[in-house]
């Protein structure tokens, strides 16, 4: 790839600099992550489909209900696909661990 | 009141200088290697975060990853009226957008119920209209979340997703002109190379009323600062919506559709939309019983020269500094308070960069005894709006305006 921007660039240099070059950028790596624990599993395989882990791990503790309605909207509005054993699985997954009544092992950090 | 130091001017200004001569030497568009991962920690439960340096950025708060969402460290707006290109805060809704675009090849198409269809290059924008400028303010209309008691779920974002701009462009009323805008039409739909990552997601579309998009303040902007637009800000081309949240002003926009009747894809008919309440505003824990796309700004004000925790003299001057800004009527008065609002003073105003932009403000203060003082600031715009002494609440965490309050020290 480095080679091919060095060619767009030696191009442009060619062409007395007429042509406007492409413009390129790298992202940074994903670097967060689901804290391991039963179901840890199953929402790292389906929630990061979508997004990086912090669209969970940054929220505040919410209620049962609230991660519910979260789960609910990437099916219902973001056309994620679960059976309702997935759903009860990650609901359980992410209030054991992003809860408002944390587990007594591990609790939000 | 949360008492969390926030991110002070030094703490900011040293790593910016740290890492400014190391990027210079490596290139811009080099993505920054973090070793040991600098932090911020916003004064709200579970408000960790990691610094990081994305390509054509200083190193920002970093939200999320994928997509990215990224906060401007509030000391920032402290260094001026117009953020920084490199500063500028950072929200995408969707993970495929592209990491690479040529602006020889990008075309915009300008479509629907027109006349004569248009299929525009960058050249044909710049050359076939009249250039235009506009300093205006982008503001996430969940800006604050972070802040909201109770909490909401969302993006739990500090005060950092905002920025004000020189945007230059064209006339978004001068190209659909030239399309010829059919009598019929209702609205118009903005459309971004950004796609999702399953084809079941909705695409972020937006839309606005004909006759929005006809006022002549709506931009087609290709330039920010007296640069082209950073890619992560919507390179080569933005929508810029003045007055209006962020959420309308789309990013690698190559796709505007008349319409005729409403459009009620998802991210205009059910996500972005407030309570139909006076202040867009409910009882906490409450939810609407209808709703509105959401709009304009609402009035905010917030000091920048000092953060929580800050020191100054006794019995001498300390310059404080801020920035106002709204919906598009302009701020009219900016008042400060150094005893928690049981008296006020107007502030100077500072260069009017237009009705759009920061109003930067300055008062002297000087304290006569050390101890803690509370500082709050609070504008008022031209058509007499201002801000509440307290939060106003709704469901999705949109429109914070609180009275913004600093606790500072004064020390002999």
């Amino acid at each position: 790839m480095k080679k091919r921007i060095l060619g767009i660039l030696l191009a442009c240099v060619a062409s007395g600099g007429a042509l406007a070059s492409p413009l390129r950028i790298e992202l940074p790596a994903e670097t967060a992550f689901f804290k391991k624990a039963s179901g840890s599993e199953l929402v790292s395989s389906q929630c990061l489909t979508c997004h990086s882990a912090e669209y969970i791990t940054t929220q505040p503790p919410l209620s049962v209900t609230a991660w519910q309605g979260n789960v609910e909207k990437m099916q219902k509005k973001f056309g994620a696909s679960w059976t309702p054993e997935q759903v009860k699985a990650m609901v359980d997954y992410l209030t054991q661990n992003y809860g408002i009544s944390p587990s007594p092992k591990e609790g939000p950090k | 009141m949360d008492t969390s130091p926030g991110l002070g001017p030094d703490f900011s200004r040293r790593l910016f200088l740290q890492r400014a001569g190391r990027a210079g030497a490596l290139g811009l568009l080099a993505p920054w290697r973090l070793g040991a991962e600098e932090t911020v920690t916003l004064p709200f439960e579970n408000g960790q975060r990691p610094l990081v340096r994305y390509p054509q950025k200083r190193p920002l708060i970093r939200l999320t990853s994928r997509p990215p969402q990224l906060e401007t460290p509030f000391a920032v707006f402290n260094e001026g009226v117009l953020t920084p290109n490199d500063a500028f805060f950072v929200r995408y809704h969707l993970p495929n957008f592209p990491t690479e675009i040529d602006p020889e090849t990008f075309r915009l198409e300008v479509q629907g119920k027109v006349a004569a269809p248009l299929r525009l290059s960058l050249e044909d924008l710049k050359k076939g209209f009249e250039t235009v400028e506009v300093v205006a303010v982008n503001q996430c209309s969940g800006n604050s979340r972070g802040f909201f008691k109770p909490r909401v779920p969302g993006g739990q974002l500090g005060n950092g997703a905002m920025g004000n701009a020189r945007w230059r462009g064209v006339r978004l009323k001068d190209v659909l002109e030239k399309a010829g805008v059919s009598a019929g039409a209702k609205q118009v739909t903005f459309n971004g190379l950004d796609l999702p990552a399953v084809s079941q997601t909705p695409d972020f579309v937006k839309a606005l009323s004909v006759d929005h998009a006809l006022d002549g303040e709506v931009i087609l902007a290709y330039g920010m600062n007296g640069e082209d637009l950073p890619l992560l800000n919507g390179y080569p081309l933005r929508l810029v919506v003045p007055g209006y949240y962020g959420t309308y002003w789309v990013k690698h926009l190559n796709e505007i559709t008349v319409i005729e009747e409403a459009f009620t894809g998802f991210w205009m008919g059910t996500a972005y939309r407030i309570p139909e309440t006076p202040g867009a505003c409910l009882p906490p824990g409450t939810s609407a019983k209808s709703t509105v796309p959401i709009g304009r700004f609402n009035v905010r004000s917030f000091i920048t020269s000092h953060a929580d925790a800050a020191t100054l003299p006794v019995g001498r001057d300390t310059l404080v500094r801020g920035i106002a800004f709204d919906g598009g009527a302009g701020i009219s008065e900016v008042l400060f308070s150094a005893d928690g609002g049981r008296s006020w003073r107007a502030a100077i105003l500072g260069e009017d960069y237009g009705k759009y932009s920061f109003r930067e403000w300055t008062i002297a203060f000087r304290p006569e005894a050390p101890g803690p003082l509370e500082w709050k600031v609070k504008a008022t715009n031209r058509l007499g709006e201002s801000q509440p002494m307290e939060p106003l609440w709704n469901p999705s965490g949109y429109m914070r305006n609180v009275v913004e309050t600093v606790k500072v020290q004064a020390v002999v």
